[in-house]
This record gives C-alpha cells, sequence and structure tokens, in this order.
C-alpha cells in the first residue's frame, strides 16, 4: 500500500513559482546493516524520484543510502498551465509507485 | 583533599535534587516544549510530518472491511471525525470486559478481535500503529482529560509507584529524570517531563512511528533494567498516571521527537 504525501497549492496564478513538497513511507534501507540474526539486510532504497508537470519531467533526483527513511523532497518549479503533476519513486527492488496532484492556473 | 571537598559538595549538590518531587501543574509543558524549532516546525505542518503517512494509513484502515464479521471501523462507529473526537484524550480508560485498564491500542486490537473477528493485531505493527495514529490525530488540539473513574485509581497508584520505583543496573526510577531533573541535559537530548500527549509519534532517530510502549522500554534498556514486554499491564498503568499528570496538555498525535 502506497503512503504519500503530496503538497501542491491547488490554484496558481500564470507565472508564478510555486513550493512543491512531496514524502513518501519507504524504510530506505541501506545494505550496511545486520539482522537480528547476523544476515546483512539487502539494500532497498528509492533510486530515483521524479516529478512531471503534464507530462514533461522539471524535477528529478537520484537518490542515495545516507537518505533517511520516509525521504522529503522539497522544491519549487513555475506554474504554467492548469494540469497534472505526477510524481514518481522508483526503487531497487524496480517498484514504481506514483501518486498524482492537479493544479489549476489561471 | 580538594578532591575530597569536590566529592562532598557533589554528593549535596545530588541530595539537593533528589528532593525536587512532582513537577508543579503551572510548569507542566509538552515535550515538543523542549525540541528544536526546526523540529517544532516540522511537527506543526502536516506535509512535512512524516507521522501523518500513518495518518494516512490508518484512514484507508478504517473503512476497509476486516475480520469474518465483513465490518469495518467505520461500520460501526461511522465518521472518525465525529465518532472518535476526544477519544484519544481520555485514554488509559477501565474496560470491564478486558479485565481492567486497557490503553488505545489495546482498545483497538480487542475491537478487532471481537468485534471484526479478525486476528489480534500486534502490537507495534504498521497496522496497529496507524489505526492509533488516525484515532489519535482525531483528538489532536483538545486538553487531555483522565476520565474521573475510580476504578482508575488503583492503576494511576500503581503506575505512580512504578514511575518512581528505582530499577536496573544503574538504580534509576523514570521520576529520577523526569520529576528531578527535567530542564537539565542528558547525553546532549533535553530531560523532558514525561508527559505521553503526542504518542503514538515519529521519532527521527527511529526514522518510523512508535508507541509510548516502545519509548519506556527504551529508558528501561537505558538504565539496563529488563523491559517490560509489549502490552503488559505495568505500562498501561504507567501511562494512566502520566496521562493523569498531564491533565489539560493539548494531545498532539502524531508528535515528532527528534
Amino acid at each position: 500500500m502506497t503512503r504519500a504525501l503530496i503538497n501542491v497549492p491547488k490554484t496558481a496564478k500564470r507565472g508564478d513559482v510555486i513550493e512543491i513538497r512531496a514524502m513518501i513511507a519507504h524504510p530506505m534501507e541501506t545494505g550496511y546493516r545486520m539482522g537480528p540474526n547476523g544476515v546483512a539486510i539487502p539494500r532497498n532504497i528509492i533510486k530515483r524520484f521524479a516529478c512531471a508537470y503534464d507530462g514533461a519531467e522539471v524535477f528529478a533526483a537520484d537518490f542515495f543510502p545516507a537518505m533517511s527513511a520516509n525521504p522529503f523532497v522539497a522544491f519549487s518549479t513555475v506554474a504554467t498551465s492548469s494540469g497534472t503533476l505526477t510524481f514518481s519513486w522508483t526503487d531497487d527492488a524496480g517498484n514504481t509507485e506514483t501518486a498524482t496532484a492537479e493544479i489549476a492556473v489561471g | 583533599m580538594n578532591g575530597l571537598r569536590a566529592l562532598i559538595v557533589c554528593g549535596a549538590a545530588l541530595a539537593g535534587t533528589a528532593l525536587a518531587g512532582e513537577i508543579p501543574s503551572t510548569e507542566r509543558r509538552s515535550g515538543a516544549a523542549f525540541m528544536a524549532p526546526e523540529t517544532q516546525a516540522m511537527q506543526a505542518d502536516d506535509s512535512e510530518n512524516p507521522g501523518m503517512l500513518w495518518v494516512l494509513q490508518g484512514e484507508r484502515l478504517w473503512s476497509e472491511p476486516a475480520g469474518s464479521s465483513g465490518k469495518s471501523c467505520a461500520s460501526c462507529h461511522g465518521e472518525a471525525s465525529a465518532s472518535m473526537r476526544g477519544v484519544a484524550a481520555r485514554y488509559p480508560a477501565s474496560d470491564v470486559a478486558a479485565g481492567g485498564t486497557i490503553d488505545l491500542a489495546g482498545r483497538i486490537a480487542l475491537c478487532q478481535r471481537d468485534k471484526q473477528g479478525a486476528p489480534e493485531p500486534a502490537r507495534e505493527s504498521d497496522e496497529l500503529l496507524a489505526l492509533t495514529a488516525f484515532v489519535g490525530h482525531q483528538s489532536r488540539g483538545l486538553p487531555v482529560a483522565p476520565p474521573d473513574d475510580p476504578r482508575l485509581a488503583s492503576s494511576r497508584a500503581n503506575g505512580k509507584r512504578l514511575f518512581e520505583a528505582r530499577m536496573g543496573q544503574l538504580d534509576l526510577a523514570c521520576a529520577s529524570c523526569h520529576d528531578d531533573n527535567w530542564d537539565k541535559k542528558l547525553g546532549g537530548s533535553a530531560i523532558t517531563q514525561a508527559h505521553p500527549t503526542a504518542y503514538p509519534l515519529y521519532r527521527l532517530e527511529w526514522q518510523a512511528l512508535g508507541s509510548l510502549q516502545r519509548r519506556m522500554r527504551n529508558c528501561m534498556i537505558g538504565v539496563r533494567a529488563e523491559p517490560f514486554a509489549y502490552g503488559a499491564p505495568e505500562f498501561v498503568d504507567i501511562e494512566a498516571y502520566l496521562m493523569s499528570r498531564a491533565a489539560g496538555l493539548p494531545v498532539e498525535t502524531p508528535g515528532v521527537r527528534p
């Protein structure tokens, strides 16, 4: 079950710089830890986070094992038109979680 | 000689702090008041507070049918924002069917077992923490209001006794830090007044949501005592006592702590 918290302004004026916040529940297992039985816990982190604004990628980041669990990302972009922001998180297991948010630009 | 004098002064200082006793009601404040402004801001802003991820999960679980009854929490309780408002501020409460005092997580687990016919969720499982956080969240901002129920008196008294009992190899009681030295630091961290107003809470050190019992087990391990098991009546008694001390402070669930 995906648990993601997205914060995008519902409305904006064309040309406004808008702040976007995205947080997802993920263990971000580094691969450097041992389990209780002394066996290494395999690495499982989100490798890539990307945000597309009406299909065009406006922000992307590569993550590394130093990121904490439940990574939180805040960034800004320019409000160009009404549309959908699509967020995607891809982890080592190859799973991609997505979330969307709508923005109305006047 | 100087060394001896230093020892005597040190001894006198320790004797002085040992007499501090319970915190006067006018000086009671939440653990959040001891945090850095950045951590306070993280707790206050729902888009930054990682505990909200569990509240989100709890909101979904609330309306999902579970167990042999095919009922969800919502089937009986309806809209949580109305039916669960203020509930967390009243727990732990007395429950005759459960045979004594029960905490909120225990109450939810029993409801799942008896009313939904689902397997009783394990303590500290994501599902139970999520539901407890979601129910607790409905009371956010309301003052802690321990019920005026004579059946809770023995629990509170036992909780107070345990809170003040020295334990472990370090021979420390909860009260040694949280009553006598709450305005000081331990290993660089603030010693708070032990008001459980924000549980379950997201601890940055854990990188996860955790219950008051997990926090108390940490402290017991810290003083090198054998911690009580999850769900132990001793923990519920301590919580009942601590909530009676915290009366009037606002519920913060889900809190954030360093």
